[in-house]
């Protein structure tokens, strides 16, 4: 199994000197497994990169999973070149959105539309196919399994886990770790909390002993005050999920725009200071690193 | 009433408004980014229309659930805050059940009964000792048992209307009048809309007999005998509206589940001043 980022940050595409070494494109990683299938998790500008990477594959059969639909995380697609190339098939998946009960189809092709974009989906050249997931549903694609758990979001958003070979990730998408919304003093504080317990323990069932966890951490933990019920992750969260789920390896992700590479890799640095020795080891993601599992 | 009048119903059901009092909390609440979300989720959670809207989604097929959620609280961690924000967004900016109408219904007096029905319920089932994570039902029961007669309200008001003058003079209840005039009591009808939206089962069967007397060799009490209580404390209570003035006092076999009478009950439940005032918070514009 091969894991590429192609887009590390979070929110808006930011490019610029400050950003240069980790890149200031949004979310998208390449898995690849058994060469058949060009496995991508999300379409935000970093697609766009890859697209240019798989013009030298052509045709190529793309198998898209998106983890939500905000659109740091798919507003690269209408630019993803494969999907203008007659012979590409390009599979999307994502989860039913509830409040205005739409697929991922109907809403991905609301992104191609005259005032938009120039082109319209029903023309583009690849073949498309949009499929809603259930979740914990599992996508077969030759040996590979992939399975999204919901996670906490401001809309829904699936963490997806992928497995090939004895070997596996999961990627978060992004993820607040739900909070208590009542003080001890109300009637609803213990049940509340308990809800919170299952939910947590649901996801650190699902991801347990990962050999790779890309894990939303937008803030440090003294941003975040200001930030709670923004839908992100902390690095002490990301550090918390990985540890009780036994991780291997844990990668820090949707860098804040904001924050330049001087600011990521100080704060990377205090924490291999104070958490170096733990038993998970800690990675910043990075446009253009590759892990080879 | 035919299946396909009963279908028909449903789809009309989908773009059902909720109750002014919510409609206008939710539109000012939501108007505030910063709006407190234990406030947000306490006013959506006594207004009948939208906690069924909520449980519906949760509940439906797209998500394919293990076992069915019955609680705002627990669709809030599921979905979301937001979403479950915006589910009654999507609700509440299709209009709202009007104060008054031709069936000369009482709107806010009606939700008043509602959620005074789901509190009872809950303090019943409290004093009952029911374990914590369970009491929530028991405030659903209440609050969603007449779910029907917003249903008649607002797609057959006309036979509705003649239903309510029938049972004004407290002779007949309601429901036996509705069977007459309508075909289908209020209770049947909220049971149709509790199955065909996949709402938990114990819920369906509560709201489908909350009028009725049930005789079963338990001798714990019966999920539906709280919403039968409290539905009769309400009028005991004299409090709220529900357009059915007959009193029907517990049977003998609930008094032998319970241990004892109505009264017995009403006098062992504290606060309950207290929890009428919240509760017409809630429902009094």
């Amino acid at each position: 199994m091969k894991i590429r980022f192609w887009g590390v940050r979070g929110s808006i595409a930011s490019p610029g000197p400050r950003t240069v070494k980790y890149g200031g494109n949004t979310t998208c990683i390449s898995v690849e497994t058994d060469g058949q299938y060009q496995i991508i998790l999300d379409a935000g500008t970093g697609i766009n990169v890859l697209g240019q990477h798989l013009l030298k594959k052509l045709p190529v059969k793309c198998a898209l999973f998106i983890t939500h639909t905000h659109w740091d995380h798919i507003n690269g697609l209408p630019f993803f070149v494969p999907i203008f190339i007659p012979g590409n098939t390009i599979t999307v998946f994502g989860a039913f959105e509830p409040v205005y009960k739409k697929n991922i189809g109907e809403i991905l092709t609301n992104q191609l539309v005259y005032y938009y974009f120039p082109v319209r989906e029903a023309e583009l050249k690849a073949t498309m196919r949009y499929v809603t997931l259930k979740e914990r549903q599992t996508v077969k694609i030759g040996e590979t399994k992939v399975t999204g758990i919901l996670m906490s979001h401001p809309i829904l958003d699936f963490g997806y886990k992928v497995e090939y070979n004895g070997k596996s990730m999961f990627f978060t998408g992004d993820h607040e770790p739900p909070h208590n919304i009542y003080t001890p003093e109300d009637e609803y504080y213990k049940e509340y909390e308990e809800l919170i317990t299952q939910k947590e323990q649901a996801i650190i069932d699902f991801i347990s002993g990962v050999d790779v966890l890309i894990c939303d951490s937008s803030y440090t933990t003294a941003e975040y005050a200001s930030k709670k019920g923004w839908g992100h992750g902390t690095f002490d969260s990301c550090m918390e999920l990985a540890n009780k789920a036994n991780v291997k390896n844990l990668y820090f992700t949707h860098h804040e725009p904001m924050r330049s590479d001087d600011d990521i890799e100080r704060i990377y640095n205090e924490i291999i200071q104070t958490r170096g020795n733990d038993k998970v080891k800690y990675f910043l993601a990075q446009e253009g690193l590759e892990i080879d599992l | 009433m035919t299946e396909d009048k009963k279908k028909e119903i449903i789809k009309l059901v989908e773009k059902m408004p909720a109750f002014p009092k919510s409609v206008q909390r939710v539109l000012e609440m939501t108007s505030d980014i910063n709006c407190s979300p234990r406030e947000l989720v306490a006013v959506i959670e006594h207004d009948p229309v939208l906690v069924m809207k909520i449980l519906k989604t949760v509940n439906s097929a797209y998500f394919g659930l293990a076992s069915k959620i019955t609680s705002i609280n627990h669709a809030v961690v599921y979905l979301g805050l937001n979403a479950v924000k915006n589910i009654a967004l999507t609700t509440v900016t299709i209009g709202m059940l009007p104060r008054s109408n031709s069936a000369g219904f009482d709107t806010n007096g009606f939700l008043l009964h509602c959620i005074l029905a789901a509190t009872i319920s809950k303090l019943v089932a409290k004093k009952q000792r029911v374990p914590h994570e369970e009491i929530f039902d028991y405030f659903l029961t209440g609050l969603l048992h007449d779910i029907g007669k917003v249903v008649f309200l607002r797609f057959m008001p006309e036979k509705f209307k003649k239903a309510l003058e029938l049972a004004k003079d407290g002779k007949q209840p309601l429901h036996k009048i509705e069977r007459k005039i309508i075909g289908i009591d209020h209770a049947q009808m909220g049971y149709f809309i509790s199955a065909r939206w996949n709402l938990p089962k114990t819920l369906g069967e509560a709201i489908r007999h909350h009028h009725d007397i049930i005789k079963t060799d338990s001798k714990k009490p019966l999920h539906t005998d709280y919403v039968y209580i409290a539905n009769q404390l309400c009028k005991k209570l004299q409090a709220g509206y529900s357009g059915n003035f007959f009193f029907q006092d517990m049977p003998n076999e609930m008094k032998e589940r319970f241990g004892m009478g109505l009264d017995e009950i009403w006098a062992g439940l504290e606060d309950l001043d207290n929890e009428i005032e919240k509760s017409k918070n809630f429902s009094i514009m």
